[in-house]
């Protein structure tokens, strides 16, 4: 019976401190809002080195991508995380608007196929993360059911979360129309692409996550 | 032809999760746009999407999804304990939910209070007067 209980112990205590070394970031969003784009400038800042491909035609991410063990200093404070670059979520695949933007029918059909999946994987991987941010397009509409229910699953889970809206390098930009849409959250408006407001992403990062 | 199905919530409400999903995703396959009385859960929500991923097809490309839901601005203390009281009882009867089939429906534009629904031949109007 002792010996139970110390295995009980043992184990709450592991899973305890093994959560706080290992803690699970997600980047989530809707397809094309730049998820990759800033995993890779958190990859380039902290690591110097890529995370995954990007691109402007929507879905370049189909499958979970995992950076382990990479660790934010500033002044004197550090957190250390496991980012994970999740696919775009949709609630429609269409092959055909692939082969719009150039592809041929085969590789856009295939394409479809492996985004349905991405969007299923990202959808079970709500439960494994510690810390979630939710980066949005700020230029477009923030209203999108896509981006609500995201949102509204993580509140409902109580995982933390931070809001971007990126691209804010571009004229069509509207921060204040992501943030109507959102009042009860954190919203920092960044780009990812060009460094813009990355600091106070970070700083924002430490205040939710440290 | 555009069909609009309008789906009472008394319909859905002695349905499990996975039986709610399902009738309103069969609906929206017939191409028929789904009307839903009050809304689903934030998790059925997302089984809703993971669901229709599974299910998407060379006649099925997916749906458009929004949820209207009342102004809870001025709400009361009071008042929200009770709606939120109601709703784990009852069900979330309150505001509207729209499920497009994809094929049907290529956009819904949504602002806090109303919905639009951008369908094929609206669009292919738009293109005409352009013209």
């Amino acid at each position: 019976m002792i010996k139970l209980v110390k295995k009980f112990i043992n184990k709450v205590l592991i899973n305890i401190f093994q959560k706080k070394k290992h803690i699970k970031l997600g980047l989530y969003g809707p397809p094309n809002a730049g998820k990759t784009t800033l995993a890779n400038r958190i990859c380039q800042d902290w690591l110097g080195e890529d995370m995954g491909k990007v691109s402007n035609i929507a879905h370049e991410t189909r499958e979970i991508q995992i950076k382990e063990q990479i660790s934010l200093k500033k002044d004197g404070k550090e957190l250390s995380f496991n980012l994970v670059d999740t696919p775009g979520i949709a609630t429609k695949i269409d092959y055909e608007d692939f082969m719009k933007v150039g592809m041929k029918e085969k590789a856009a059909k295939s394409r479809a196929k492996e985004a349905t999946k991405g969007v299923i994987d990202s959808i079970k991987w709500l439960d494994e993360m510690d810390v979630v941010i939710v980066v949005l397009d700020a230029t477009k509409d923030p209203y999108s059911q896509v981006n609500i229910t995201i949102i509204g699953n993580l509140a409902a889970r109580d995982i933390p979360v931070l809001v971007v809206g990126n691209k804010v390098d571009l004229k069509k930009a509207n921060m204040k129309k992501v943030q109507a849409a959102f009042p009860q959250y954190e919203l920092i408006g960044i780009s990812a692409k060009y460094g813009k407001n990355v600091d106070e992403f970070y700083e924002a990062l430490f205040v939710l996550a440290g | 032809m555009l069909t609009l199905q309008i789906v009472p919530y008394a319909e859905i409400s002695g349905l499990s999760s996975i039986g709610r999903i399902r009738k309103l995703l069969n609906i929206a396959k017939e191409n028929k746009i789904v009307l839903l009385e009050g809304r689903l859960t934030k998790e059925e929500e997302t089984e809703l999407i993971k669901v229709t991923m599974e299910e998407i097809n060379k006649n099925f490309r997916g749906i458009e999804l929004a949820v209207l839901e009342p102004e809870q601005g001025d709400m009361g203390g009071l008042a929200k304990i009770r709606k939120g009281f109601a709703n784990v009882l009852l069900g979330n009867r309150t505001g509207l939910t729209v499920i497009g089939p994809a094929n049907v429906v290529k956009q819904i534009k949504k602002d806090p209070n109303k919905i639009q629904l951008l369908t094929q031949e609206s669009r292919s109007r738009k293109k005409k007067k352009k013209k």
